[in-house]
């Protein structure tokens, strides 16, 4: 991948490579931008002409002469209009339709990227991290298109030099001469300027990114930072931040100061040889007073736009950099291979696991010789040590990840063998770490369910009343549409696992996988959901991950989960007897309690 | 109804200061600004003269260089001499400006950012409403930024601009009153429409930043949600919202675009008409002798000097905009006392040791809310375990928060070894009572930099020890590179449970006094839960403990339970006792037990 501050000509070529696929994607519009532009740079030269010519004919005749002719004088002021609303409409389209060009392809690239992420496996976005797919999509898809928006004003300085030249060329070769040792002068050392700074503002750039990083990430966790006294410690990681910044921009302040005063400077100097060598050409009578003040005055126009190549030149390795990553992303394999297999659309499910083997890296298996099954209409709990890959198990169920090895079978079909698009409807996977969309309590329950045909409201309110949540949910300002997620009403941590059983409940599921996803619901509450399951959803295999012994105490089974394998599984009861972790597990507290009557029942007797 | 009452807790001062009084009290508060302020400001005005320069060399070349049309060329010379040499000249003042300028801004605004990150740890509203901590890193990240861009760009093209108008418009009027009469008879009313042209150009832009919003949030939906999004088959929806957020954006974009494409040209249409206007009556003029021809062709190059000022103007208004808008706020966050200020030096430092809590009729209620906690008497004694319980939103948490003071009482006094917690400086408070949050919250880095960030002079072998201690040992050799395993950003690659367990690791190896647990353990398992409690108990080394918890295990196992309801303390005293009286107390235990017993 190249290095943004590279500026070799194999980056160079590559991101003229890019600018030539956003063209070959947008012909028509970049042909009209560089039209456009191209009628900016040659009336850009017109007008040092109509200038010339007024000056010429107009002028300087009358002052000789002591009269002037209204026709000419006339003449003169429309040629000089003229001119300048033919620029002003070229500058118009110009910029209109570079914006038009660049904001599509950006527009594009994002729609590609994050159909990427949605059609990529969740395997791929573990490998990836949040910010990084973030900035691919957002500050990535800019950096690729962001040279076309100066690109027509570029194309459009070179007909203006060409016309600029060529124009010189027939006054007076001698001022041609300064003009052509000028303004290559101006593009080099805008060129040298544009790559001196552009890694400069790179970093700077980068250095916000990290100073709002530190910031982010400080006052998120806040109450650590305070409950642990270390805010002077995190003051002191965030001012050194803050520092290197500020030297950064004050780097990017000495390359700004040294070159815009010599970028300005250049064409004045070069104004002032064009009055000194032309008047000799005056005095020689090679040039008229009227050409003279026309060259001067186009030196003037050109001195700005000039800088226009450098613009683009500098937007490049940016670019590059930005359009390899996004291609990254495009070009990732990986995807998840579906067959053809329906599924039966009612009726619990039979859910079998077959010697599943799962890791985030091969040589460290988080999961192993998984075996176990769930027949129909069964509740099957699922228990184990914090850390002992529960969470990984459930989302192997749902087919959000592949295993290594081994098989799930659903009625006998094995998950990778089933239709896309067919499995979410018989599966619903509650996850413990509870995620609502920024958008109403109906469209998170709902999220586009059979084939984005109206839910019924009276579905949607079953499925809160079974989770626990018609009470709060009616108790909202405006009910069903009341806005939640990230920018939406407050809502408790109980609130929200409540409306994520909900989602899962309101498809009717075949198949219900619930990650702890009670874990901030009172028990009362849970005792009312886990009642409402039992009873309420017999058309339903559960499978539960569970730490509390009513959840426990309800499935038909038990799976005892240790170190990613399946140490022992049964009914609660037999686990309990049978089962020494597992017995530890799940009697902590009866036995901490035991040992605390004993010791209590000792203290007595001692006193 | 909680977040109402949170939203009046939270407002962070409202400032209504004009332009000017905010720039008054920012150049207060950022003294660096002021740093060679009147030799930057000398250079800016030698540098905005170069400006001038090739019109007067033009002007003089026609007037008395070629005047009776051979040319007087060692007068030429001499002139073009003078003038390069004074280019070059302005030219090194614009790189002394430069220079100066960015060195001073830059001090200021890292300061700036540096007192506002410091400030913003001190005020409650980070730890109470999550929901504003997004504006709040703004004050210290965007705001200040967009200070910096108009200090380096926009006031210096105000400054530049104006220097530029005003040099021209003088050299006009010594020229000719009436050519300079007619020029500014032109650009006057596109200076009027200006601030019209660049209210339009604002709301566009306004409207790009909140489109910019929308898409990035639905972009982000696409990535944070992605496991919701497959396990309910939700593709096809989510693509459709990034779509019509992705084109929203694209509309708001191109629109401005337009804008600003159509806004853009205007003065240069202004100026070739006062370029029109002064060739007819300045040919007038000559013919009656009023000007000469130099004179009159050097108006058309400071017409020039006009259109570039004229075009960023807009921009340069928004800029100038947005900065005091950037500037008002960062100083909103400055100006908000601290509500909870460290005594500092004049407090009080206590010794280590155990540690006597009392709390003396205590009540809370945040500003304009009702109470939350009243009349809250109670002391808690050396080396016990105390276990909080009630429904949610009964006063638990205010209890804690008051507890570790990250809040103070409206009424009634705290005290921690009979002195009061207002008066104990942050640095001894925070030695001895320590609070783990439910969320673990854990910093990108490396496992053992988290467990470490409350003593960061501990050792591996100081590590080591303490996990073994809490029984974490097995956990940790189960990890793929043990100590060394990055956490991820928040500690997203750890499962709820592992982070509350380095949450805990962390309070553990910072040894307080008394350790505030709330909700600390709700995703470990039971086992590891209790092992974890006896040895955070830790009563043999003299350290009370004060958990929090809707697992009435911690309840049975503690010396005394607080029963808050309402907002009050309504049942106090052991397990035992408690669970034998009618109360709130025998209902929570009756429901927890039969949801957490085997049978």
């Amino acid at each position: 991948m190249p290095s943004e501050r590279d500026h070799s000509p194999t980056v160079m070529r590559q991101g003229l490579r890019v600018v030539g696929h956003a063209i070959r994607t947008e012909p028509g519009i970049f042909t009209g931008a560089v039209v456009s532009s191209a009628v900016y740079g040659i009336m850009t030269v017109g007008s040092s002409w109509a200038l010339g010519w007024a000056t010429e004919h107009a002028v300087l005749p009358a002052f000789r002469e002591g009269h002037a002719t209204t026709g000419t004088l006339l003449t003169a002021a429309l040629l000089i209009m003229g001119v300048a609303v033919l620029k002003a409409a070229g500058v118009i389209g110009r910029r209109v339709l570079a914006g038009v060009m660049q904001y599509r392809m950006q527009a594009r690239s994002r729609r590609e990227v994050t159909r990427q992420y949605l059609r990529l496996p969740l395997a791929w976005h573990h490998r990836h991290p949040t910010g990084q797919l973030l900035s691919n999509a957002s500050s990535d898809t800019e950096a690729a298109w962001a040279p076309l928006a100066p690109l027509p004003m570029a194309v459009g300085v070179v007909v203006m030099l060409v016309t600029a030249a060529a124009a010189i060329l027939l006054i007076d070769p001698v001022l041609a001469l300064i003009g052509f040792l000028i303004f290559p002068a101006i593009a080099v050392l805008n060129l040298v300027y544009q790559r001196r700074i552009s890694p400069l503002v790179m970093r700077a750039q980068q250095l916000r990114a990290e100073v709002s990083e530190i910031a982010h990430e400080s006052f998120d966790g806040a109450l650590v930072v305070k409950t642990l006294g270390r805010e002077d410690a995190e003051a002191a990681r965030f001012q050194a931040k803050a520092d290197e910044l500020r030297d950064a921009n004050i780097a990017v302040g000495r390359i700004r100061g040294l070159f815009d005063p010599l970028l300005e400077a250049l064409p004045t100097l070069g104004v002032l040889a064009v009055l000194l060598f032309g008047s000799i050409r005056l005095a020689a009578g090679d040039v008229s007073s009227g050409e003279l003040i026309q060259v001067s005055y186009l030196f003037t126009l050109l001195a700005f736009p000039i800088r226009a190549l450098g613009w683009v030149l500098a937007e490049l390795p940016r670019s590059v950099v930005g359009w390899t990553r996004v291609q990254d992303v495009l070009n990732a394999s990986g995807s998840m291979e579906f067959g053809a297999a329906r599924l039966e659309s009612s009726g619990p499910a039979r859910l079998e696991v077959r010697g599943l083997r799962y890791g985030y890296s091969p040589d460290a298996p988080v999961l192993s010789g998984i075996d176990f099954e769930a027949e129909p209409g069964r509740i099957v709990a699922i228990v184990g040590p914090t850390g002992s890959g529960k969470s990984t198990l459930t989302q192997l169920l749902v087919r959000l990840i592949d295993p290594d090895a081994g098989q799930v079978l659903l009625d006998g079909t094995d998950l990778r063998d089933v239709a896309q698009g067919e499995l979410s409807g018989v599966v619903s996977l509650v996850p413990q770490q509870t995620f609502l969309f920024d958008d109403t309590v109906r469209g998170n329950l709902a999220l586009g369910t059979d084939g984005d045909r109206h839910v019924p409201d009276e579905k949607v309110w079953a499925a809160l009343r079974l989770a626990q949540a018609e009470g709060f949910v009616s108790a909202l300002p405006k009910g069903l549409d009341t806005r939640v997620g990230e920018r939406g009403a407050t809502l408790s941590g109980g609130q929200r696992q409540r409306l994520a059983l909900a989602r899962a409940l309101v498809r009717s599921p075949r198949l219900l996988i619930l990650d702890d996803s009670t874990s901030s619901v009172d028990a009362q509450v849970e005792g009312r959901i886990l009642h409402g399951l039992r009873e309420g959803s017999p058309d339903s295999t559960v499978i539960v991950v569970a730490y509390r012994m009513a959840t426990i105490a309800l499935a038909d089974e038990v799976v005892f989960l240790d170190h990613g394998r399946v140490t022992d599984r049964g009914t609660h009861d037999r686990l309990l007897a049978r089962c020494e972790g597992y017995r530890n597990l799940v009697t902590a507290y009866e036995r901490e309690e035991a040992e605390r009557a004993a010791l209590g029942a000792d203290e007595e007797i001692v006193a | 109804m909680t977040s109402q009452v949170e939203e009046r807790s939270t407002t962070l001062r409202v400032e209504d200061r004009s332009a000017l009084g905010t720039f008054r009290r920012g150049l207060e508060l950022s003294p660096e600004f002021r740093v060679g302020l009147a030799g930057t400001l000398v250079l800016a005005v030698f540098a905005t003269l170069g400006k001038v320069i090739v019109p007067i060399a033009v002007q003089q070349v026609i007037d008395r260089g070629l005047r009776d049309g051979t040319p007087d060329m060692p007068f030429i010379t001499q002139a073009v001499v003078l003038c390069a040499v004074a280019v070059l000249l302005t030219a090194l003042c614009g790189y002394l400006m430069n220079v100066r300028l960015y060195r001073s801004t830059e001090s200021g605004l890292a300061s700036l950012r540096g007192k506002g990150f410091r400030h913003v740890h001190d005020l409650s509203v980070l730890t109470q409403n999550t929901e504003r901590r997004g504006a709040l890193v703004s004050r210290v990240t965007s705001d200040v930024d967009q200070i910096s861009t108009f200090m380096q760009w926009g006031g210096l093209m105000v400054l530049i601009s104006i220097g530029q108008l005003l040099v021209a418009s003088v050299l006009m009027a010594i020229y000719s009153w009436q050519l300079a009469l007619v020029v500014w008879g032109c650009f006057l009313p596109l200076v009027i429409a200006l601030p019209r042209f660049q209210r339009w150009v604002a709301r566009a832009y306004t409207q790009v930043r909140e489109r910019t919003g929308d898409m990035l949030a639905a972009v982000s939906e696409s990535v944070v949600g992605s496991a919701v999004i497959r396990a309910y088959g939700s593709e096809a929806r989510t693509a459709r919202r990034i779509d019509a957020a992705v084109d929203a954006h694209q509309k708001a974009q191109t629109r401005a675009q337009k804008i600003i494409a159509f806004t853009f040209p205007i003065t240069e249409l202004v100026g070739a008409l006062a370029i029109a206007g002064v060739v007819l009556l300045g040919v007038e003029l000559g013919i009656g002798g009023t000007i000469s021809a130099g004179r009159l062709v050097a108006f058309l190059f400071l017409i020039t000097l006009f259109i570039s000022p004229l075009q960023t103007a807009t921009e340069v208004l928004n800029d100038a905009q947005n900065a005091v808008a950037g500037w008002r706020r960062v100083l909103g966050v400055l100006d908000t006392p601290a509500d909870v200020a460290d005594p500092g030096e004049a407090g009080v430092t206590l010794p280590r040791g155990s540690i006597t809590v009392a709390f003396q009729n205590v009540g809370f209620h945040y500003p304009d809310g009702p109470p939350v906690l009243h009349g809250v008497s109670v002391e808690i004694a050396p080396r016990t375990r105390i276990a909080v319980v009630g429904e949610t939103g009964s006063g638990k948490t205010t209890f804690a928060k008051l507890l570790t003071r990250l809040m103070d009482p409206t009424s009634g006094r705290v005290l921690v070894d009979g002195a009061d917690l207002r008066a104990v400086r942050f640095s001894s408070l925070r030695e001895r009572i320590v609070m783990v949050p439910q969320d673990g919250f854990l910093f990108d880095g490396s496992l053992a930099d988290n467990i470490r960030y409350g003593r960061p002079s501990a050792t591996d072998d100081d590590i080591g020890l303490a996990m073994t201690e809490l029984g974490l040992t097995d956990w940790l050799e189960g990890l793929p590179s043990g100590l060394s395993t990055p956490v991820g950003q928040r500690g997203e690659s750890l499962s709820a449970g592992e982070r509350q367990l380095v949450a805990l690791a962390r309070a553990y190896l910072a040894d307080p006094d008394l350790l505030l647990l709330d909700e600390a353990t709700s995703a470990v398992d039971p086992a590891t839960e209790v092992r974890l409690a006896r040895a955070l108990d830790g009563v043999t080394r003299g350290r009370t403990a004060v958990s929090i918890a809707h697992r009435l295990s911690t309840a049975e196992a503690a010396d005394e339970v607080l029963v808050f309801e309402h907002g009050r303390i309504v049942q106090r005293g052991p397990h035992a006792e408690l669970v034998r009286q009618d109360g709130v107390y025998a209902d929570l235990y009756a429901s927890w037990s039969s949801a957490a017993r085997t049978s």
